[in-house]
C-alpha cells in the first residue's frame, strides 16, 4: 500500500502541466476561474487545441484515434486541467456518445462520427429526460416509427444541457409500445438541423441558458441511424450512465474552488481581521477541505480496484453523491464568505458568486438524483 | 500508487483473524466482561504466539520492526471481536514511544520483554480535566538523592491495571542546574519516566468504562525512581509522546474501520430479516437510505485509516498531524453516525446486552472521544492548514 505516484505517473503529471501553462488561453482561463460562463467558441477552441495535440479523446482505445491513457493517467489530467482553469471537456461526445458508438455501433458510424467528435467539430448533445421521464427514465415516450428508409420521431425531451449549440444529438425512443419500458426503447442518432426539431431555452433560477426542452415533430431519421438493435437501447443507456458516474466525483474541480474559497476568506477585510481568522467559519472550510481528501483517497482507490475497467456499482455513486455534496458545500461557502455582498446582481463581473451557488444545486439532480445513488447502493447491499 | 495489503500484510491479518473466530467468540468477550475480569491473558499468549506483541517492536530489540501498515492490517482484523486486552496500549502505543528510546538499556530490556509478550506497559499521560491538552501536566518529577519523585494525578489510564510498567509523563522544575523547563511553550520541560507498578506510591483506582474495558486513575504519591529510570534527557518528551498516540490514533482508526464494517453487515442483515407489514423492512426506502448513508460513511473512513496509517510515521510533524487530525476527523464522525444508526435501525434489540451491535456501539462512542473527538482534531487541522495550499495534491 502507498499513497505515492509513479515516477512516469509524476513525469505525466508534469508533462500535462506544461501543455496547460503553454496552450491554454488566458481569457478562457479567467472565465473558468471566475465561474463566469464560457461561449460555445471557447469549449470549441479548447477541444481543438486538445486535438491538436493528440489528446482529444484521452481514454479511447488508440484504435479508434484516442491515446489510450490509463484511468490514473485520465484523473490526473482532469485534476491538472481543473486546476489550470481549463474548460471541462463537455462530455457529451467524448465521453458518452462514442464509448456507446465503439461498443455497439457499426463500422459506418464509428468512422462517420468519431473523428469530428474528437476534434470538436461536431458538438453532441443528450435526448434523454422527458416532461414524464427523470428519474423514471424507462417511462419515456417520445416514439419512433418506422416508415420506410426512415424512423419519424414525435415528442419532448427536456433537461437537455447545451443542446442549442448541438449538431447532433444521441436520443432515447421508444420503437415498442407493447414490450415492457426497459424492453421497448432504442437509441437514436438525430441531426439536430433535421426539419421538425425546435429548441426552447429553459430559464434557470441563475439567469443562464444552460437547459433546453426539445420538441420533435414528425423528424424522420433515416434508419441507419439506429445504433445497435431496435428495442435495446435501455442496455446501451445504462452503459453509458456507468461511464458518467465514474468522472463525476470532480476532485479537481472543488480544489480549484476551495482555493478560491480559502484565498477569498484569507483577504483582508478593511479595518477587520480576514474571515479566516472566525474560528467558526475556518471550521466549516476546514471541515470540506477534510471530506474532499477523504474522498480523492476513495476516488483512487476506486480508479485502482478497476484496473482499468470503467465499472458503476456503488462505488461510482458515493463519489457522485460526495463529490456533488463537496462542490456545493463549497459553493455555498463562497457565497457565505461574501456577505450581503452576494446579493446584489451586477451582471457579469465575476465576482459575484452567488449565480455559482444556485447553479451548483443542480449536481445533486443530474447524472441520477443523489436519491437514485442511494437506491443504488442500497441495491448492492442486497437491500 | 496502489492500496493493497501485501502478502505479509495479510497473512498477518488472516492469521489473527482465524485464531480470534476460533478462541474468542462473541459468549466468550462477554462473559469475561461479566465476570469483571479485566483482561484474558490466554488470548494475550496465543496473540504473542502470532507476532502480535513484536509487531511494533525494532528488530535489534527482538521485534519483527514492523510499521503502521501491519498495524493497520491486525487493528481491522481485530476490531469486531472487541479485545479487552492491552493491544493498542501496549502492543502499539507505548511499544512506540519506548521505540523513541531503544538506545537506553531499560528501555531496551523492557521493549525485549513486551516483543515475547511477557511484559505490559501502557502511557500514563493525560491528566483530569486536561481533556484532549496534551499539554496539560501538572504531575511533577523533583530531584531525589541521585534519582527523582513523582507525584501526581493521572486520568484514565486504559489497562494501567494489567500493565508491569507505567510510561509516565511529569514535568521537571525549571531551574539553574535543571534544564527541566529551559524549552520555552507549554510543552517544555516535560519528560518521561519508566515507572514499575509495584513501586511504593503508586495507587490505582481502578474500573471499567463504557466499552467494558478495564482502565483506571492512577495516583503517583512520592514516587522514587531511580536516575536511569528517565528516558531521554530532561524536558525533552512531549515531542515523541504526541508521535506515539498519534501512531496510537491510527491504529484506533483501523479498529473503528472493522467495527464500523461488522456493524453494517449486521444492520443489513437485520434488515432483510427482520419482518414487518408483511415484508422485511429492508425494503422500506428510509432505511435503505440510511444504509446508503452508512456505506459512504464507512468507505470514507476507510479511506482517512489508510491515509493516517500511510502518513502516521511523516518525518515532517505538522504533515503527520494534519493527516491524523483529518482522519480522526472522519473516523469519529462516522463511528458515531455508523453506531447510531445501527442501534437505531435495530430497533429495541439495538438497545438490548444480548447483541453485539450495543457492544459495537460502546465501543465506536469511546472511540470517537478517545485522543480528542471531532471538534478538537478540526480545530488542529485548521490550524495546521491555515497557509493556502494551492494546487497542492492534498494527499
Amino acid at each position: 500500500m502507498q499513497l505515492e505516484f509513479t515516477a512516469a505517473e509524476r513525469s505525466f503529471r508534469e508533462e500535462v502541466r506544461a501543455f496547460l501553462e503553454a496552450r491554454l488561453p488566458a481569457k478562457i482561463r479567467d472565465k473558468v476561474r471566475d465561474g463566469r460562463e464560457l461561449a460555445r467558441a471557447d469549449h470549441v477552441l479548447w477541444q481543438r487545441i486538445l486535438h491538436e495535440r493528440g489528446w482529444g479523446a484521452t481514454a479511447w482505445p488508440v484504435k479508434f484515434g484516442g491515446a489510450g491513457w490509463s484511468p490514473v493517467q485520465e484523473y490526473i489530467f482532469e485534476e491538472e486541467s481543473a486546476l489550470a482553469g481549463a474548460p471541462r471537456q463537455i462530455p457529451f461526445g467524448v465521453k458518452m456518445v462514442a464509448p456507446v458508438l465503439m461498443a455497439y455501433g457499426s463500422a459506418a458510424q464509428q468512422e462517420r462520427f468519431l473523428p469530428d467528435i474528437r476534434s470538436g467539430a461536431a458538438w453532441w448533445c443528450q435526448g434523454y429526460s422527458e416532461p414524464g421521464a427523470g428519474s423514471d427514465l424507462a417511462s419515456l415516450r417520445t416514439r419512433a416509427e418506422r416508415d420506410g428508409d426512415a424512423y419519424v420521431v414525435n415528442g419532448q425531451k427536456t433537461w437537455n444541457t447545451l443542446g442549442q449549440y448541438a449538431d447532433w444529438m444521441f436520443c432515447l425512443v421508444r420503437t415498442d409500445t407493447q414490450a415492457k419500458p426497459q424492453s421497448g426503447i432504442s437509441f437514436l442518432l438525430i441531426d439536430m438541423k433535421t426539419p421538425g426539431v425546435s429548441v426552447r431555452p429553459i430559464r434557470l433560477l441563475d439567469g443562464g441558458h444552460e437547459v433546453n426542452e426539445i420538441w420533435f415533430e414528425n423528424v424522420r431519421v433515416p434508419l441507419e441511424n439506429l445504433v445497435g438493435e431496435e428495442n435495446r437501447g435501455w442496455t446501451y443507456a445504462k452503459f453509458l450512465l456507468g461511464h458518467e458516474r465514474t468522472n463525476i466525483a470532480g476532485i479537481g474541480i472543488a480544489k480549484r474552488e476551495l482555493t478560491r474559497l480559502k484565498r477569498a476568506a484569507a483577504a483582508p477585510r478593511g479595518e477587520g481581521r480576514p474571515l479566516l481568522d472566525d474560528p467558526l467559519f475556518a471550521a466549516r472550510v476546514a471541515r470540506v477541505e477534510i471530506e474532499l481528501q477523504a474522498l480523492e483517497i476513495t476516488n483512487l482507490r476506486v480508479l485502482c480496484a478497476a484496473r482499468g475497467e470503467h465499472g458503476a456499482g456503488p462505488q461510482a455513486s458515493i463519489l457522485k453523491i460526495k463529490g456533488t455534496e463537496i462542490q456545493q458545500a463549497i459553493s455555498e461557502l463562497l457565497m457565505r464568505a461574501a456577505g450581503a455582498d452576494a446579493l446584489p446582481l451586477r451582471g457579469e463581473a465575476g465576482t459575484n458568486v452567488m449565480p455559482g451557488y444556485l447553479n451548483q444545486r443542480k449536481l445533486s439532480i443530474f447524472g441520477g438524483t443523489n436519491e437514485i445513488q442511494k437506491n443504488i447502493i442500497a441495491k448492492t447491499m442486497g437491500l | 500508487m496502489d492500496f493493497d495489503f501485501s502478502d505479509e500484510q495479510r497473512q498477518l491479518r488472516d492469521a489473527v483473524a482465524a485464531f480470534l473466530a476460533k478462541e474468542y467468540p462473541f459468549e466468550r468477550a462477554r462473559a469475561n466482561r461479566r465476570a469483571a475480569r479485566d483482561w484474558d491473558p490466554e488470548v494475550w499468549a496465543g496473540l504473542a504466539g502470532l507476532g502480535v506483541t513484536a509487531l511494533n517492536v525494532p528488530a535489534e530489540c527482538g521485534g519483527l520492526g514492523f510499521g503502521a501498515l501491519e498495524t493497520l492490517a491486525l487493528m481491522d482484523a481485530c476490531g469486531p471481536y472487541l479485545l479487552q486486552e492491552p493491544l493498542l496500549g501496549s502492543a502499539v502505543i507505548a511499544t512506540a514511544l519506548l521505540g523513541s528510546y531503544a538506545q537506553a538499556a531499560p528501555a531496551a530490556a523492557l521493549l525485549r520483554a513486551m516483543a515475547a509478550g511477557e511484559q505490559v506497559a501502557v502511557v500514563a499521560h493525560f491528566e483530569p480535566y486536561a481533556r484532549f491538552d496534551v499539554c496539560q501536566v501538572h504531575t511533577r518529577a523533583t530531584p531525589e538523592g541521585a534519582g527523582f519523585r513523582l507525584t501526581g494525578h493521572k486520568a484514565v489510564v486504559m489497562h494501567a491495571g494489567s500493565a508491569d510498567t507505567l510510561l509516565v509523563s511529569a514535568r521537571e522544575p525549571a531551574g539553574p542546574g535543571g534544564a527541566g523547563g529551559a524549552p520555552g511553550g507549554a510543552g517544555g520541560g516535560m519528560s518521561l519516566f519508566l515507572v514499575p507498578r509495584a513501586t511504593p506510591g503508586v495507587r490505582l483506582e481502578r474500573y471499567f468504562t463504557v466499552d467494558g474495558q478495564s482502565g483506571a486513575d492512577v495516583h503517583l504519591e512520592s514516587v522514587q525512581l531511580p536516575a536511569d529510570h528517565r528516558l531521554g534527557g530532561a524536558g525533552a518528551a512531549l515531542p515523541a509522546i504526541e508521535a506515539a498516540f498519534d501512531l496510537g490514533m491510527a491504529a484506533l482508526c483501523a479498529e473503528a474501520v472493522g467495527i464500523m464494517q461488522a456493524l453494517l453487515d449486521a444492520t443489513v442483515e437485520y434488515l432483510k430479516a427482520r419482518q414487518q407489514f408483511g415484508q422485511p423492512i429492508g425494503r422500506f426506502q428510509a432505511l435503505q437510505h440510511r444504509i446508503a448513508d452508512m456505506v459512504t460513511h464507512l468507505e470514507q473512513a476507510r479511506s482517512m485509516s489508510y491515509l493516517a496509517a500511510m502518513r502516521g510515521n511523516h518525518p515532517e510533524p505538522d504533515t503527520r498531524r494534519r493527516a491524523l487530525s483529518a482522519a480522526k476527523v472522519i473516523v469519529s464522525e462516522a463511528s458515531r453516525f455508523i453506531g447510531q444508526q445501527a442501534v437505531q435501525l435495530h430497533g429495541g434489540m439495538g438497545m438490548t446486552d444480548e447483541l453485539p451491535v450495543s457492544h459495537w456501539f460502546k465501543r465506536l462512542t469511546a472511540i470517537d472521544v478517545m485522543f480528542g473527538d471531532a471538534d478538537i482534531h478540526l480545530q488542529r487541522y485548521a490550524a495546521l492548514s491555515r497557509t493556502i495550499h494551492e494546487g497542492t495534491v492534498h494527499v
